[in-house]
């Protein structure tokens, strides 16, 4: 019995949601190995976690643009060889995946958040506020892992490197006409140990550059934003954390002027330590906070910045 | 160019969600439905689409038990032409949903599938994916824009780190994300007019597709309560704490 990862990549490396992806497929199986699609560059990264058999590379143009047809005729030509194939719940992986397990025709499970045996799983349902414990039946099966709640594969690895012919998608597909990826020195968001999020206090984008980034660069965090903000053009919506945004679970998440809708909490109440920053001491945020901080961000953000100051941030 | 916009019943959006004590699933007993937000948004996009001149008819449909007709009601309301109820009191999976559509497809022969990205109930993000598949149509998700000219959309998409953007030879499968559009309210000689709109209702066995689960819910539990509700005096106080006390700066 072998698991497949289908990679989350950057193109010259594999990003941690590949090692995290890869813990959950050797709980499911001893063998397990790796997919590297369209960044054949990123297979020595790849090669190097713990406990993979080998790393598959493929090329194409689809590919190249993460298309879900591409990828799904892959998973597809490939797909004999495993019991189960996986990959993490990015944007890519959420768009190719149900694809690939209605070609397939077989079970999906979106966004695996624990495993309880090979074939039973615990998944967020109602923006995580219940979890669903789920089975899938015998054969293959197709599934989405939600990075955050594991641990890295630890890496030490030497897996050897395999490239496979890529069938180019048979049927009719989407074909890429451009992309507008923003480019941060920032940590990105998904995986980032600290996240400064704003708002729709901040009120306006000027506000949100002044306040929130500062801060966030004076802790060496990434930024995200509610969807209030993202919505009012205050934020890019690739910063939205929640229920329908990105989900993440960073040892500090500094929540300034967000209320705490439940689509809010889901994406990020598993974080290590909450601190909320809100004027009204009555927000939801605070129930969920373990440090809570009633004020005005206005007064309360220089002051954080000044304390940081003091002890050499 | 005819649209399909598949919209669900769920838990409206503002209900505090509460798991059954036997941890069969969610308590939905007395307890405020409405549309899927997202479907909101598909339908909205659709009937921009008609005002357009761009769709010609939109049919909307929905699989789910008898009270599904209100939420079909109110995508009537929007401006939808005409509904369709595939009434079953079945929770049905994505794929099995997916393969419903496909049947409805192939009967209607749409130009364009407009889906929501996802139910917040099931939060799968699965069925406009599965239809594409299903269908072998292109397929665009997370759309925040829908462009149509001719026999072509270009669709711009969310996707982490920006955006993208895709064209589709139609027909295809599009899905909505929370940016596509803000749908407006029915207003109220609309809501009176949707009301002799037609709703056609069929059982799932018409359709003889195989809609048997995959996977076997085991249960539905509430997840752990987080421990929160403490207070910090000042920002010096929240520094001293984060670097003493959690250990996280
Ligand atoms: C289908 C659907 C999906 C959704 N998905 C998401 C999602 O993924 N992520 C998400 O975030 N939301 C999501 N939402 C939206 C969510 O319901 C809330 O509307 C949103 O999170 C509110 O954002 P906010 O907290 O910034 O704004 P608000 O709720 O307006 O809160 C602003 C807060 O700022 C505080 N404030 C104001 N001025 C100051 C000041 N000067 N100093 C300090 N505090 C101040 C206020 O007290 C208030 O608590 C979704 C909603 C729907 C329907």
């Amino acid at each position: 019995m072998a698991v497949l990862v289908i990679a989350d990549h950057d193109g010259a490396t594999v990003r941690d949601t590949t090692a995290k992806t890869v813990t959950v497929a050797l709980a499911i199986a001893s063998d397990v190995d790796v997919l590297v699609a369209g960044g054949s560059a990123a297979a020595a990264s790849a090669a190097k976690i713990s406990g993979v058999r080998k790393v598959l590379t493929a090329e194409s143009t689809g590919l190249g643009h993460n298309l879900a047809e591409a990828l799904t005729a892959l998973g597809e030509q490939l797909a004999g060889g495993y019991e189960a194939i996986l990959t993490p719940a990015t944007s890519v992986g959420k768009n190719f995946a149900p694809r690939l397990a209605a070609k397939l025709d077989v079970a999906l499970v979106s966004d695996i958040i624990e495993v309880v045996d090979a074939k039973t799983f615990v998944r967020p349902i109602y923006a995580g506020n219940a979890l669903e414990t789920v089975k899938v039946g015998e054969g293959r099966f197709v599934a989405t892992v939600r990075a955050t709640a594991f641990k890295a594969a630890s890496e030490g690895g030497a897996a050897p490197i395999e490239a496979v012919p890529a069938s180019d998608a048979t049927g009719r597909a989407a074909s890429f006409v451009s992309e507008e990826v923003v480019k941060s020195d920032r940590p990105e968001l998904a995986g980032a140990k600290i996240v400064v999020s704003g708002g729709r206090a901040l009120g306006s984008a000027e506000e949100f550059h002044r306040v929130i980034e500062p801060l966030a660069d004076k802790l060496g965090a990434a930024v995200g934003a509610s969807r209030a903000a993202v919505d009012a053009g205050y934020a890019p919506n690739d910063y939205q954390v929640g229920q329908t945004g990105k989900v993440v679970a960073p040892d500090l998440y500094v929540a300034v002027g967000i209320s705490g809708a439940i689509q809010h909490l889901a994406g990020m109440k598993d974080s290590k330590i909450i601190v909320a920053i809100n004027k009204d001491a009555d927000a939801p945020i605070f129930q969920i906070a373990d440090y809570g901080l009633v004020a005005d961000y206005k007064v309360a953000v220089p002051d954080l910045m000044a304390e940081l100051e003091k002890i050499g941030k | 160019m005819k649209v399909l916009v598949p919209v669900k019943r769920v838990i409206d959006y503002n209900v505090k969600v509460r798991v059954k004590p036997d941890q069969t699933g969610v308590d939905l007993a007395n307890v405020k439905m409405s549309m899927n937000p997202f479907d909101e948004i598909s339908t909205e996009e659709a009937v921009r689409l008609k005002e357009k001149g761009v769709a010609s008819e939109i049919v909307v449909i929905s699989i789910g038990p008898a009270q599904a007709q209100e939420t079909l009601r109110t995508a009537l309301a929007m401006g939808a032409d005409r509904g369709i109820l595939i009434q079953t009191d079945q929770d049905l999976e994505p794929l099995a949903v997916a393969k419903l559509l496909k049947a409805v497809v192939a009967e209607e022969a749409p130009g364009l599938v407009l889906l929501g990205k996802q139910a917040i109930d099931g939060d799968n993000n699965a069925v406009g994916q599965m239809l594409a598949a299903l269908l072998d149509w292109p397929q665009a998700t997370f759309a925040s824009k829908i462009e149509i000219s001719g026999d072509t959309a270009t669709v711009t998409r969310e996707v982490d780190g920006g955006l993208q953007v895709l064209s589709l030879s139609l027909p295809a499968v599009v899905t909505a994300d929370l940016r596509l559009n803000e749908p407006r309210y029915a207003s109220l000689p609309n809501i009176m007019k949707a009301k002799k709109k037609p709703i056609d209702i069929k059982p799932v066995a018409d359709y003889g597709v195989d809609v048997a689960p995959r996977l076997t819910v085991l249960k539905v539990a509430e997840p752990p309560k987080r421990q929160g509700g403490a207070k910090v005096e000042s920002a010096a106080d929240l520094v001293s704490k984060l670097k003493n006390e959690a250990g996280v700066i």
